[in-house]
């Protein structure tokens, strides 16, 4: 039998480690309670508006007084969030890997730590500031609300997050990898295409990924640049319409239908949020086991 | 100090009936402003094995590594000094450290074939950033594999990734990969410090074989591997500014034998180190 003394802090260092077992539960718990009230709350609400009609046809004015409520859909807005999201992938993905490569291979010098230093600062970047600075760069020398602008917008809010993943990924890349190349007489370039890249690669997608589910939620940058659209808009010269901008805007109509139709839209992005989110797991996952 | 490299001088005594292949004079290798190796003045001889030898941390590999110019690749990290690959320095301006390596092939510590490739592909990297044609590359895959005691293991796999070979299998994958481009000078950094002893023991069969047509400079650990597989040695130390210096050098029977540094004696008896 051990000592009363140990036998006495034993038992209180075991009360210790189940009670903050326990505690952590908690705050785990209370942590995941809001996440699971908005997915069921959105679900529950937004559910209802989801049909053939939703996904396949545009805006509709409500009627008033007729037998039948018509209401549309909310195709305009998903094309929309589609072509503004694309086009801002287009721009951002290249500038975002190449600034990436250039921090994670060339580490040391001035000019990356201040580039590091600004991508860090624009990833805390509140995104109605970006969307402002858009308006007054954009749309007011252009004289034009555009889905061009709030691409742009996008980008800027886009590039810090693929440049920083992109980065980290590379430099999980080991030395020894690039050394092999080098010692055979590989040039920088083909040693960082061929070599590192390549074992980053679904490392950078994962960035890529978190940063398209970033943009396609954005609200705020769009409301000053794309401004909205009732119709569909393929051109990215004109406004537009975007599953974000049009839940906020239907919330404020006067007409339950409309405020129907937000809860389908804020469903859907909810959807599309997840899906990019569980295939970023997928992707990290296939990554760690290879 | 003088009189100290006057002393280190004395002590190599490697051959001079014959031209060296790489003539190495007063190279220095610096991290940052710390000074890693003082000034080395030693030629090496032709198509022999010389081994380098030393405590750890004594500079063995980064004189190695900077003997391909591979040691100015990391941060902050630079030469002085000059290097003759037959008459040629190659720390001259004029000269890009891509031929270098070229010409002076490297195999690591750990064998490092590039994940994602076949095991022919990892053989054709070289020849690939020259452009080679398809046949040439299998040719070369044939060639490289057969020196390194491979091609009859890895024959019907050769599309398969490489990095299922076993460590051996890849250490001498990566040793093929750097003689496809037909280097002058071969480079090793410990080359079997991370094998199983059979593994071990073929890589230094190989090293044996290869020195009929190679200049082989081997970095090792292991004083056994040195004696066994090196016509000279290069014994270093740290010295008293705490940068590597060359003790004593000469042909190995020599060094193992009648070490003119006591130091020499002392590392190879076990005494220090």
């Amino acid at each position: 039998m051990q000592p009363a003394r140990t036998m006495k802090r034993y038992r209180s260092r075991t009360m210790i480690n189940r009670f903050m077992l326990i505690l952590t539960i908690g705050s785990t718990g209370v942590a995941l309670i809001p996440l699971v009230l908005i997915l069921s709350y959105v679900f529950q609400q937004g559910i209802g508006a989801w049909g053939v009609e939703f996904f396949t046809e545009t805006y509709r004015p409500v009627t008033l007084g007729e037998g039948t409520v018509q209401v549309g859909g909310v195709l305009h807005a998903i094309v929309g969030t589609m072509i503004i999201v694309g086009v801002a992938l287009l721009i951002a993905v290249p500038l975002g890997i190449m600034a990436g490569i250039y921090l994670a291979e060339y580490p040391g010098n001035r000019s990356s730590t201040i580039i590091r230093f600004c991508t860090d600062v624009l990833t805390a970047m509140p995104s109605i500031v970006v969307g402002v600075t858009a308006y007054i760069l954009i749309v007011q020398r252009t004289q034009q609300f555009s889905a061009l602008a709030g691409s742009i917008a996008l980008v800027v809010l886009m590039v810090p997050i693929i440049t920083r993943t992109t980065e980290e990924m590379l430099r999980l890349v080991p030395d020894a990898s690039r050394e092999a190349a080098v010692a055979l007489g590989a040039p920088k370039w083909w040693t960082t295409l061929t070599v590192v890249i390549p074992m980053a690669f679904s490392g950078i997608v994962t960035g890529i990924l978190l940063a398209l589910a970033r943009a396609a939620g954005e609200t705020a940058p769009l409301l000053v640049t794309v401004l909205g659209n009732n119709n569909l808009a393929y051109s990215i010269f004109e406004p537009m319409q975007a599953l974000p901008l049009l839940a906020y805007r239907y919330t404020e109509q006067p007409f339950t239908e409309m405020n129907d139709q937000a809860w389908g839209a804020a469903l859907l992005l909810v959807v599309i949020v997840l899906i990019t989110n569980i295939s970023v797991r997928l992707a990290t996952r296939k990554r760690l086991s290879r | 100090m003088v009189s100290e490299t006057g002393a280190t001088r004395q002590f190599i005594r490697m051959p001079d009936d014959q031209p060296a292949h790489l003539r190495v004079e007063g190279l220095t290798a610096y991290y940052g402003e710390s000074m890693a190796i003082e000034p080395i003045t030693l030629p090496i001889p032709r198509q022999q094995v010389t081994a380098i030898i030393g405590p750890s941390g004594c500079g063995k590999s980064t004189f190695l590594r900077s003997l391909n110019r591979l040691h100015e690749t990391l941060p902050a990290a630079r030469n002085e000094g000059n290097v003759w690959l037959d008459g040629e320095d190659i720390f001259d301006p004029e000269v890009d450290p891509i031929i270098v390596r070229r010409r002076i092939g490297m195999v690591f510590q750990q064998p490092n074939p590039l994940r994602g490739r076949t095991i022919a592909q990892n053989v054709t990297i070289g020849l690939e950033l020259d452009g080679a044609s398809k046949r040439e590359c299998a040719e070369a895959v044939e060639r490289s594999l057969r020196l390194t005691a491979l091609w009859d293991e890895v024959k019907d796999r050769l599309n398969d990734p490489a990095i299922k070979l076993s460590g051996g299998q890849q250490q001498r994958l990566c040793l093929a990969r750097s003689l496809a481009v037909e280097p002058e000078v071969i480079l090793m950094d410990e080359p079997a410090s991370a094998l199983d002893p059979i593994a071990t023991l073929r890589i230094e069969e190989l090293v044996k074989q290869l020195a009929s047509d190679y200049t082989i400079i081997i970095v090792t650990h292991n004083m056994q591997q040195a004696g066994r597989v090196s016509d000279h040695t290069v014994f270093m130390t740290l010295g008293d500014r705490g940068a590597g210096v060359v003790a004593e050098a000469g042909p190995t029977s020599e060094i193992f034998t009648t070490p003119a540094n006591p130091k020499t004696e002392d590392y190879i008896t076990g005494r220090y180190g």
